[in-house]
């Protein structure tokens, strides 16, 4: 085995995880708290250091300063292994997306997999497990009903999100992430192929699939990540707040995390999968390929281009939070079940059918 | 085994070394708890719990899970076909490739609208 590929492995995951998306985690509950008091007119946390910058930090160290209770009617060693199970599949998803080009001739990507989405999908929804072991160990009413929603709202969006991206599949002919970013960065973005091989007739006409699948796998994202318009698991007005309702001190934290990194590699997914990833538009600074030599300052551009769209979506996560009501529990089914397969499934065969036109490449 | 997956493994590691310890954090770190009859009770917004922590629920959702099983199969299915769909779909082999493919939905809608039919997706009572 080769320990120079070890070492830099741990680097890039300590670097990814640790030093970005925790952080990234972090200051997106800080972003969703003043956003969210922007958009009702409030002011929101602004005590702890400069306009309340501080204050995710505050709120990390009173997480682990607090009474870490385990109350005596739950199932104890379910009860501690649920936050756990929730938290580790959210941070191992990253490991397929590809975050920058290149830099010191290191491909930016943990594990430069052949299988990307669907190694999202399957770590993804192992998340389940944590939560309907959340909601079992409580023994107790509220989080029982919780964590049942939960995964049923989770197993019925997967399929609608998995459904969603084979039209993308089709186009791009492989499941490796950073192929599919290297594509992008030549032939136009899924969502604007407006360069490359996507600048005929037959790319034009692929936009409008695309742009349904692009919406069908935003709102399934959205159930996934049990945020609104989809929070039904934890409803504050039915259910208290579903299947943690009996977690208290880190416990709950790691949901937190959980809850807030899944949705930063769900924007990173979509980003990745719809918008370009690391790519500018235009084909600017574009390598020829995925083994080319990519300049360092180009290598650092595209790390920058990245997390910049990736924050932009999280500002839409939160946009839309704070500006849509909850769906009712059969409408979500309905949407997802009824409404979006179809779609999904004759969007496949939409996009089939343009593929096969006789328009030349 | 392949190279490629050795980093996924590393990962498993930290991630799971990274909740064990905050957790063990949140133990040592914390305030001791302090016990007492209601902090020990099931938490119902204050009210007495009655009966027991699991209330029976629908059978519903039962369906959803099985109903999932099938139809994401189904999804990884088109997975492969997707990707070479456009290596297949040259110089008239177009209509081969996509005739199979939507024998294989049309057989799973079946399956899907007597799913719907018979109400297992209605949640409406």
């Amino acid at each position: 085995m080769d320990w120079a590929f070890l070492a830099i492995s741990t680097v890039k995951i300590i670097g990814l995880v640790f030093l970005t998306i925790l952080p990234m985690v972090a200051y997106s509950v800080w972003a969703e708290r003043r956003v969210s008091a922007a958009i009702q007119d409030r002011v929101g946390p602004n005590r702890v250091g400069w306009a309340g910058l501080l204050q995710p930090m505050a709120d990390g160290l009173k997480f682990i300063l607090k009474e870490d209770l385990t109350p005596g009617h739950v199932r104890k060693t379910y009860y501690w292994m649920a936050p756990a199970l929730t938290m580790i599949p959210s941070l191992l998803t990253c490991a397929v997306l590809p975050f920058g080009s290149r830099l010191f001739g290191e491909k930016m990507v943990i594990a430069d997999l052949d299988v990307g989405p669907l190694f999202v999908f399957a770590i993804a929804s192992l998340s389940v497990y944590g939560i309907v072991l959340a909601g079992w160990a409580s023994n107790s009413k509220y989080p029982f009903l919780g964590g049942v929603r939960s995964t049923s709202q989770m197993i019925s969006y997967e399929i609608s999100l998995g459904l969603s991206i084979v039209p993308l599949l089709m186009i791009f002919g492989t499941l490796n992430l950073g192929e599919i970013v290297q594509y992008q960065a030549q032939n136009g973005w899924t969502l604007l192929p407006l360069w490359g091989e996507g600048l005929s007739l037959k790319g034009m006409l692929l936009a409008i699939p695309m742009f349904i699948s692009f919406v069908i796998f935003t709102t399934s994202i959205f159930a996934e990540t049990n945020r609104l318009p989809f929070d039904l698991p934890e409803c504050e007005t039915e259910l208290v707040a579903g299947y943690h309702t009996e977690y208290s001190s880190m416990k709950f934290a790691l949901f937190f995390l959980g809850e807030y990194a899944a949705m930063i590699i769900g924007s990173g997914l979509a980003v990745t999968l719809f918008l370009g990833g690391w790519s500018l538009p235009f084909g600017w600074l574009a390598p020829e390929s995925t083994t080319a030599e990519v300049p360092f300052w180009h290598g650092l551009v595209h790390i920058g281009v990245f997390f910049a769209k990736v924050i932009a979506f999280i500002l839409f996560f939160i946009w839309i939070r704070w500006s849509l009501p909850r769906f009712r529990y059969d409408q979500l089914m309905r949407l997802g079940w009824v409404f979006f397969f179809e779609i999904a499934v004759i969007n496949v065969l939409l996009t089939a059918g343009i593929m096969m036109l006789p328009l030349g490449k | 085994m392949q190279q490629e997956f050795i980093p996924v493994l590393i990962q498993i590691v930290i991630a799971t070394g990274f909740a064990v310890a905050t957790l063990i954090a949140s133990v040592l770190l914390g305030k001791r708890a302090k016990r007492n009859q209601m902090k020990d009770s099931a938490y119902e917004c204050g009210m007495l719990p009655i009966g027991e922590g699991q209330a029976r629920f629908s059978v519903k959702f039962y369906l959803v899970a099985m109903l999932f099983v099938l139809f994401d199969i189904e999804v990884v299915f088109l997975y492969p076909w997707a990707v070479s769909f456009k290596r297949l779909a040259v110089d008239g082999g177009q209509l081969v490739v996509f005739f199979s493919a939507l024998s294989f939905i049309v057989i799973l809608f079946v399956a899907y609208l007597y799913a719907l039919r018979k109400g297992a997706l209605e949640w409406k009572d």
